[in-house]
C-alpha cells in the first residue's frame, strides 16, 4: 500500500484487501465499474464472486462469516443493485453478523437529483446497519474501510455499508493509506466483569436448587462455548439454547436440553417454566423464546449477561445485570462458583425429557423429520447446516444436535425466507473442506434459487435439500390451528421439479417420495462431490411443528402434540 | 398507564453528516416526539451538542438513551430531568399591538426581563429568555393581546457548578 497512483477504487480494494478480506460476493453495474476495474488492475488477492442477484450475495457473506467468524464483503451497483441488499443487511444486522457492504452511487454533484439509478441506500438503511458511510472524498477512502472492519467486528458486530460515489471511486488518491481511525463515541471493548456482580452471581447459584443456564448468539461470537460448558458440569446446570445459540454448548451433552421457546423441546420449555434461576449468556431474551414477557421465569431469578447495555431490561427486568463479554463473564464466573445441590433437579430434568421427548411417526407419509434425523445419522453431524425459514427450519433445530460452534447458520431475528442456499454457499467459501448443507423448503429455496448457479460455478459441493409440501407450510400450518383451517395464500401450486432445476443446471438432481428411499438417496448425494446437488423431497403435505407455543402465550401453555383427529382441541400441556 | 414525563437529554456527538438522522429514527422507532431540539457547535471542533426534549416513559426513555448511546458518532447521551443544571430557552413573540395597548404590552415584558426588539404601528416582536416555565407564564399574559406568531428556540442546558454536563 505504499504507491501512491491509485485512484479512489484501487485504494478502495487495496484498503479491503488490507483487512483480510477473502471473498467478495456480489454483481457490477455502472456506478461500480470504476471498482470491478479495481479488482482487476490491482492484481488483489481478494477473490470476486459474481451472484444471480444481490440479496444472495449479502446472505453468501452473512453465511460466510456466521461459519468462519470473519467477515466477508459484498459489492454492488447503486439503485436496484443497492436496494436490493436491503434484505440481507437487516438479516445480519438483527442477529449481529459482521459484514462489509460497498455500494457504488450516482456521482456526488448528481445526489439528490433523482440521477440513473440513484437510491439513498445510506439514508435507507440508517436502522439496519451498525454503522454507514456515504464518503465525501477520496482521501478519506483508507480510513473509512479501516473504521467500517472495526465497527463490524467488534463489541456486539453488525453489517456497515459504504456508499461509494461513482466520481469519488475514479479521483486519484493522494491521501494516507495508513491514516488513523477517528471514532470518538466508539468504545466495543466489553467492560471487564464486575467482581461484585460476578460474586452476587455465584451466591445465587449457590442458593438456586433449579438452575438452567441458557445460552444466545453472543456465546458463539464471543466463544464462551469451552468456559460455558465447563461452567454447566461444575455446576449440574442444563443448558437450553435460542436458535442462534446452538452451537454454543453441545447438543449431544448430557446436560443440553436443546432448543427452547415456540418450538422448542417439550423438556427445555417445561425446564425453563420451573426454574428457580435462569443465567442468560449472550441472548436478548427475545419474543420467540420468552412467550408472554411478565409470565417468563416469575419465580426464577433472572440474571442477564450482555455485551450491549441497550439489551439490558428491554424485555424484562433482570434480577442480576452482568454487562460484558459472555467468555469473560464465564471465566470470571469459573474461578468462584461453588457447587449447588442440584441432583434432585437434574433428575426431574432426565424424568422430563423421557416424559415429553421429540417425536413422530415413520409411517403415514414422509415426514420432514425423519429426513433431518436420517441426515444427522449419516453424517454423524458432522456437517454445517444452514436452513431456511419455516417449518422445515423449526425441525431442523429439533432433530440436528449441533456440537460445534458456526455450524449452524440460520436466520433467526430476521426469519429471512431464502435464506439457506446463498448461506450454505458462502459458509462452503469459507470452509473449503466441511460438508455444507442447506435445508428449505420449497417456498424459500425458490426465492434465490438462481443462485444455484453460484454453487455450480464453483462446482461447490452443497447438498441443497428441499423439504417440498408444496405449501407455505408455517403459514398453512397457523390458519389450520388459529384460523379454522382455512388456506389462504399457502399453496404454492406451479413449483416446478426441483430435481430437473439442477439437472437444468447441469448438477446433480435427486428425489425422495417415500420414506424406503429416504436412506439411499442421501448417501447418494453424500458421495457426489463434483458439484452441488438438489434433493427435493417429497414430504407430507400437511404436518404440524409441535411441541408449539403460540403466539401471545405463555412457555407454560405450550400445545405438546397434534391432535389425534381434526375437530379435537389440542392437547395442553399445562397441568390441570 | 403510561407515566409521561418531559426529559431534557443532553447528547454529545461526533459533528458528522447524518449523525442527528440517526438519532430521529431512534425516536420515531419507538415513538416519542421531540418536542425541542437545539445543535449548536461546541467547545471542541469536531464535536456538536445536541439538546433534545423529548416526552415520554421513563422506562421507554432509558431503551432510547441506550440505543441513541450505541449509534457509533454519539460520544455520550445523558438525561438530566431531575438534575442541578440551567435550563434556558429564548422565545420570540409576535403581538398586534396599537398605541392603545402598547404600554401594557411593555409592562408585561418588563415584568418578565423581555425585550422589544421590533416595533410598527401595528405590532411589536418581544424577545424573552429564560426557562420554560418563566415563558409560558409570559404567554399566558400575552394571550389576551393578539399574539400572532410565536417562536421558541428550544431547550439549552448545562449542569451548574464543576459537573461536565
Amino acid at each position: 500500500m505504499t504507491k501512491t497512483s491509485w485512484d479512489g477504487a484501487q485504494i478502495l480494494v487495496k484498503s479491503l484487501e488490507a483487512q483480510g478480506i477473502e471473498y467478495m460476493f456480489g454483481i457490477p453495474g455502472g456506478a461500480t465499474i470504476p471498482i470491478f476495474d479495481a479488482l482487476v488492475t490491482t492484481g488483489t488477492k481478494i477473490k470476486f464472486v459474481l451472484t444471480r442477484h444481490e440479496q444472495a450475495a449479502t446472505h453468501m457473506a452473512d453465511g460466510y462469516a456466521r461459519a468462519t467468524g470473519r467477515p466477508a464483503a459484498v459489492l454492488v451497483t447503486s439503485g436496484p443493485g443497492a436496494t436490493n441488499t436491503v434484505t440481507g443487511i437487516m438479516t445480519a444486522h438483527i442477529d449481529s453478523v459482521p459484514m462489509i457492504v460497498v455500494s457504488g452511487q450516482a456521482a456526488t454533484h448528481m445526489l439528490g437529483k433523482d440521477a440513473f439509478q440513484e437510491a439513498d441506500i445510506y439514508g435507507m438503511t440508517m436502522p439496519i446497519v451498525k454503522h454507514s458511510y456515504l464518503i465525501h472524498d477520496t482521501n478519506h477512502i483508507p480510513r473509512i474501510v479501516r473504521e467500517a472492519f472495526h465497527i463490524a467486528t467488534t463489541g456486539r458486530p453488525g453489517p456497515v455499508l459504504i456508499d461509494v460515489p461513482k466520481d469519488i471511486s475514479m479521483a486519484p488518491f493522494v491521501g494516507d493509506p495508513l491514516a488513523a481511525m477517528e471514532l470518538p463515541g466508539y468504545n466495543p471493548e466489553a467492560p471487564a466483569p464486575d467482581p461484585a456482580t460476578i460474586q452476587a452471581i455465584a451466591d445465587a447459584l449457590l442458593r438456586a436448587r433449579k438452575p438452567i443456564i441458557l445460552i444466545g448468539h453472543g456465546v458463539i461470537i464471543s466463544d464462551a462455548c469451552t468456559a460455558i460448558r465447563t461452567l454447566a458440569e461444575k455446576i449440574h446446570a442444563p443448558v437450553t439454547s435460542t436458535l442462534l445459540g446452538k452451537g454454543g454448548f453441545p447438543e449431544s451433552h448430557a446436560l443440553s436440553l436443546g432448543m427452547l421457546g415456540m418450538h422448542g423441546t417439550a423438556y427445555a420449555n417445561k425446564a425453563m417454566v420451573e426454574a428457580d434461576l435462569i443465567l442468560n449468556f449472550g441472548s436478548r431474551f427475545d419474543d420467540r423464546i420468552l412467550g408472554v414477557p411478565a409470565r417468563f421465569g416469575r419465580d426464577a431469578v433472572k440474571i442477564h449477561v450482555d455485551i450491549d447495555p441497550a439489551e439490558i431490561g428491554k424485555m424484562l427486568k433482570p434480577e442480576i445485570v452482568c454487562l460484558g463479554d459472555a467468555r469473560q463473564v464465564a471465566e470470571a464466573l469459573l474461578k468462584v462458583v461453588g457447587n449447588p445441590d442440584t441432583g434432585a433437579w437434574i433428575k426431574h430434568i432426565n424424568a422430563l425429557k423421557k416424559d415429553f421427548p421429540l417425536h413422530y411417526r415413520r409411517t403415514g407419509g414422509l415426514k420432514m423429520q425423519h429426513i433431518i434425523e436420517e441426515l444427522y445419522t449419516l453424517t454423524g453431524g458432522k456437517a454445517v447446516v444452514a436452513t431456511d425459514v419455516g417449518q422445515h427450519q423449526m425441525w431442523t433445530a429439533q432433530y440436528w444436535k449441533v456440537d460445534r460452534r458456526n455450524d449452524w447458520l440460520s436466520s433467526g431475528g430476521a426469519g429471512t425466507m431464502g435464506f439457506g442456499l446463498p448461506a450454505a454457499i458462502g459458509a462452503q467459501f469459507g470452509r473449503r473442506k466441511d460438508l455444507v448443507v442447506s435445508v428449505s423448503g420449497d417456498g424459500g429455496f425458490q426465492m434465490t434459487m438462481p443462485d444455484f448457479a453460484t454453487a455450480c460455478n464453483h462446482k461447490l459441493p452443497i447438498k441443497a435439500i428441499v423439504l417440498n409440501n408444496s405449501y407455505l407450510g408455517m403459514v398453512r400450518q397457523w390458519q389450520e390451528l388459529f384460523y379454522a383451517d382455512r388456506k389462504s395464500g399457502v399453496d404454492l401450486e406451479g413449483n416446478p421439479d426441483f430435481a430437473k432445476i439442477a439437472e437444468a443446471y447441469g448438477a446433480l438432481g435427486l428425489r425422495i417420495k417415500r420414506a424406503a428411499d429416504v436412506r439411499k438417496v442421501l448417501t447418494r448425494a453424500l458421495e457426489y462431490d463434483s458439484g452441488p446437488c438438489i434433493i427435493d423431497v417429497q414430504v407430507h403435505k400437511e404436518q404440524n411443528v409441535f411441541p408449539m407455543v403460540p403466539a401471545g402465550k405463555a412457555l407454560e401453555d405450550m400445545i405438546l402434540e397434534p391432535r389425534p383427529r381434526r375437530g379435537r382441541p389440542p392437547v395442553a400441556a399445562r397441568k390441570k | 398507564m403510561q407515566n409521561n414525563f418531559t426529559h431534557t437529554l443532553s447528547v454529545v456527538v461526533a459533528n458528522k453528516p447524518g449523525v442527528l438522522a440517526r438519532i430521529a429514527h431512534v425516536f420515531a422507532r419507538r415513538g416519542f416526539n421531540i418536542d425541542s431540539l437545539v445543535v449548536s457547535s461546541s467547545m471542541e471542533g469536531n464535536v456538536s451538542r445536541m439538546t433534545i426534549t423529548a416526552l415520554g416513559d421513563p422506562a421507554n426513555l432509558y431503551q432510547i438513551i441506550e440505543q441513541v448511546k450505541k449509534l457509533v458518532d454519539v460520544i455520550h447521551c445523558t438525561d438530566h430531568t431531575g438534575e442541578d443544571v440551567v435550563v434556558k430557552e429564548m422565545a420570540l413573540v409576535k403581538v398586534h399591538v396599537g398605541p392603545a395597548a402598547r404600554t401594557e404590552v411593555l409592562q408585561v415584558a418588563d415584568h418578565f426581563g423581555a425585550e422589544s426588539v421590533d416595533m410598527t404601528e401595528s405590532s411589536m416582536i418581544l424577545m424573552a429568555v429564560g426557562d420554560s416555565d418563566k415563558l409560558e407564564a409570559m404567554l399566558k399574559l400575552l394571550r389576551k393581546f393578539k399574539v400572532v406568531e410565536l417562536c421558541r428556540t428550544g431547550k439549552v442546558l448545562m449542569a451548574r457548578g464543576e459537573l461536565p454536563t
